[in-house]
């Protein structure tokens, strides 16, 4: 009886009206308990000036604000890093599966510095001791930190991927005469995409989000803009949640958008 | 008629870590001859045959394949492994590839022939193998007698010297073990030299000019297979033969 009762319970819950209200009466109670948190604190909101800092409409026309363009930073910053931490984790996850000692060494040795030094002290290390000597700026070194950062964890994701397929396609491939370069490409590395796609996702999400330490060196992203539009107009909760919202709608939308991709690749192979 | 030997292994040993695999392996496979080996399982039929394409390298002895030695890591692997057909039981086509995909990778990539003059050779050989329809499906909507068949297809557009068979047909369904050995047996009818490992003695009495009789990781007898199936010379061979040919 009980248990009959749970699963009703469970299938008027999960019904598709039922959940978004549910959904918003919960969205609303959070909103609601921040809203009068803030009123007890004497905060004195001033949401009408944020639209302000993410847009203008003016005789000009459309006018980017602020915000929009940290967000521009921002993405250019993920994509450049995500690009640059693809090619080096594919880089050292196939010295870690080479043959050659030297070369898994290397791979190694790079792995677990990377892995094992806090991203906010990589990144000093780059701005205030490598940035110096070999004369690059406050954006090169956010790039490479993140860069460097991510590619010890894409590269173990090339390295699981790549681990997946199975040891008769290397020995078919060798069979046939290729090299080990043209097994990887013709072969192995189209076979692993497949496992390699979802956690890639993953991997640029997290790279966006870990994006924002950059503030911490003044490079203007999101995060960055979001300090500066509040040390100039103490509007510290309206803003920081308008940033958080713009994280997560570009993390949701990535994400929407890569399993649609997958969906279709998964049913071409 | 002159004899070119094309493998040569003189007292090959191949270890695998402290295990000794094949032991003092001696053994002349001639150009145009067929020779099927056989023995009970974990004898060293399988380490022997790869190390003739050079996927197991050999840690004592000699070994030459078409007139080259091979060493870890000699020079000339890759040429001899174009030259040197491999077809494994377990099929290891390339799934993310057609059947035809499949056939003219290796032509086009590695032999560096044009599209056109690869695809010619693949239908052909699709065609020998009698499955021209299937071109462009994947490999997986196939049946293993089929999958089969495209494996020894793609190892015949390297147009190979010489064809190496790991038990092709013990990974395959019964019914369908009969279609691939009709290909092979057609393969050896064009004068291809073949190595076959396989426990399909109908199929040895009808092709093999030699077998090749391995326990132990050693070649305990080598001979023509009138005298193999009717008089063998060693005990061993006898036991194995009464035991396979019971069922
Ligand atoms: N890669 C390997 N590592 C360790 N032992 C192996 C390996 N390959 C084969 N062997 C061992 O070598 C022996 C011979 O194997 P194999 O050549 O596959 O025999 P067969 O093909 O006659 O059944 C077996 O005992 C097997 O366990
Ligand atoms: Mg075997």
């Amino acid at each position: 009886m009980r248990m009959a009762a749970l699963f009703t319970l469970k299938r008027v819950l999960n019904a598709p009206a039922v959940a978004v209200s549910l959904y918003a009466v919960i969205v609303a109670a959070i909103a609601w308990a921040s809203y009068t948190g803030a009123q007890q604190m004497g905060y004195n909101w001033q949401w009408y000036q944020v639209p302000g800092y993410i847009y203008t409409f003016t005789d000009d026309g459309f006018q980017a604000g602020e915000i929009l363009t940290g967000l521009w930073a921002t993405i250019l910053l993920s994509l450049t890093c995500f690009l640059l931490a693809t090619l080096l984790g594919l880089g050292v996850a196939l010295l870690r599966l080479s043959g050659l000692i030297v070369g898994r060494a290397v791979a190694i040795g790079y792995l677990e510095f990377v892995r094992n030094i806090p991203l906010l002290v990589l990144l000093y290390l780059f701005y205030y001791v490598l940035g110096p000597i070999f004369g690059f700026d406050r954006w090169a070194a956010a790039v490479l930190t993140l860069s460097v950062y991510h590619s010890a964890l894409i590269s173990e994701i090339f390295r699981a991927g790549i681990n997946s397929v199975a040891v008769g396609q290397w020995e078919a491939a060798a069979s046939i005469g290729m090299s080990r370069a043209q097994a990887y490409r013709y072969i192995i590395l189209p076979q692993s995409v497949r496992f390699m796609l979802p956690p890639l996702t993953g991997e640029i999400v997290n790279l966006i989000k870990s994006s924002a330490i950059v503030s911490v060196i003044a490079v203007a992203e999101l995060t960055t803009v979001g300090r500066n539009i509040i040390s100039d107009t103490y509007m510290s909760f309206e803003i920081w949640f308008t940033v958080a919202a713009v994280y997560l709608a570009l993390t949701l939308v990535l994400s929407f958008g890569v399993s649609a991709l997958e969906r279709r690749f998964a049913t071409e192979t | 008629m002159v004899q070119t030997p094309i493998i040569i292994a003189e007292g090959v040993g191949k270890y695998f870590g402290d295990f000794k695999a094949l032991t003092d392996v001696d053994l002349i496979v001639n150009q145009g001859e067929r020779v099927v080996i056989c023995g009970p399982s974990g004898s060293g039929k399988s380490t022997l045959i790869r190390c003739f394409n050079g996927l197991e390298n050999h840690d004592t002895g000699r070994l030459c394949v078409d007139g080259m030695e091979l060493r870890e890591d000699a020079p000339g692997m890759r040429q001899l492994r174009q030259d040197v057909g491999m077809v494994f039981q377990q099929f290891n086509l390339f799934p993310h590839l057609t059947i035809l995909e499949n056939l003219i990778i290796g032509p086009m990539k590695v032999r560096k022939q044009s599209r056109a003059a690869a695809e010619a050779t693949a239908r052909k050989y699709l065609e020998r193998v009698r499955i021209p329809e299937q071109a462009d499906k994947r490999p997986a909507q196939l049946s293993g007698g089929q999958q089969q068949r495209v494996a020894i297809a793609r190892a015949l557009c390297m147009q190979p010297r010489v064809m190496l068979f790991d038990e092709p047909t013990s990974a395959l369904d019964p019914e369908m073990i009969g279609e691939v050995l009709d290909v092979m047996v057609e393969l050896a009818e064009t004068g291809m030299t073949m190595v076959v490992v396989t426990h399909e003695m109908g199929f040895a009495r009808k092709v093999a000019d030699t077998m090749v009789f391995m326990e132990a990781g050693r070649i305990v007898e080598v001979s023509p297979p009138e005298t193999f199936f009717t008089a063998p010379k060693s005990q061993r061979a006898r036991v194995f033969l009464d035991q396979i040919l019971e069922h």
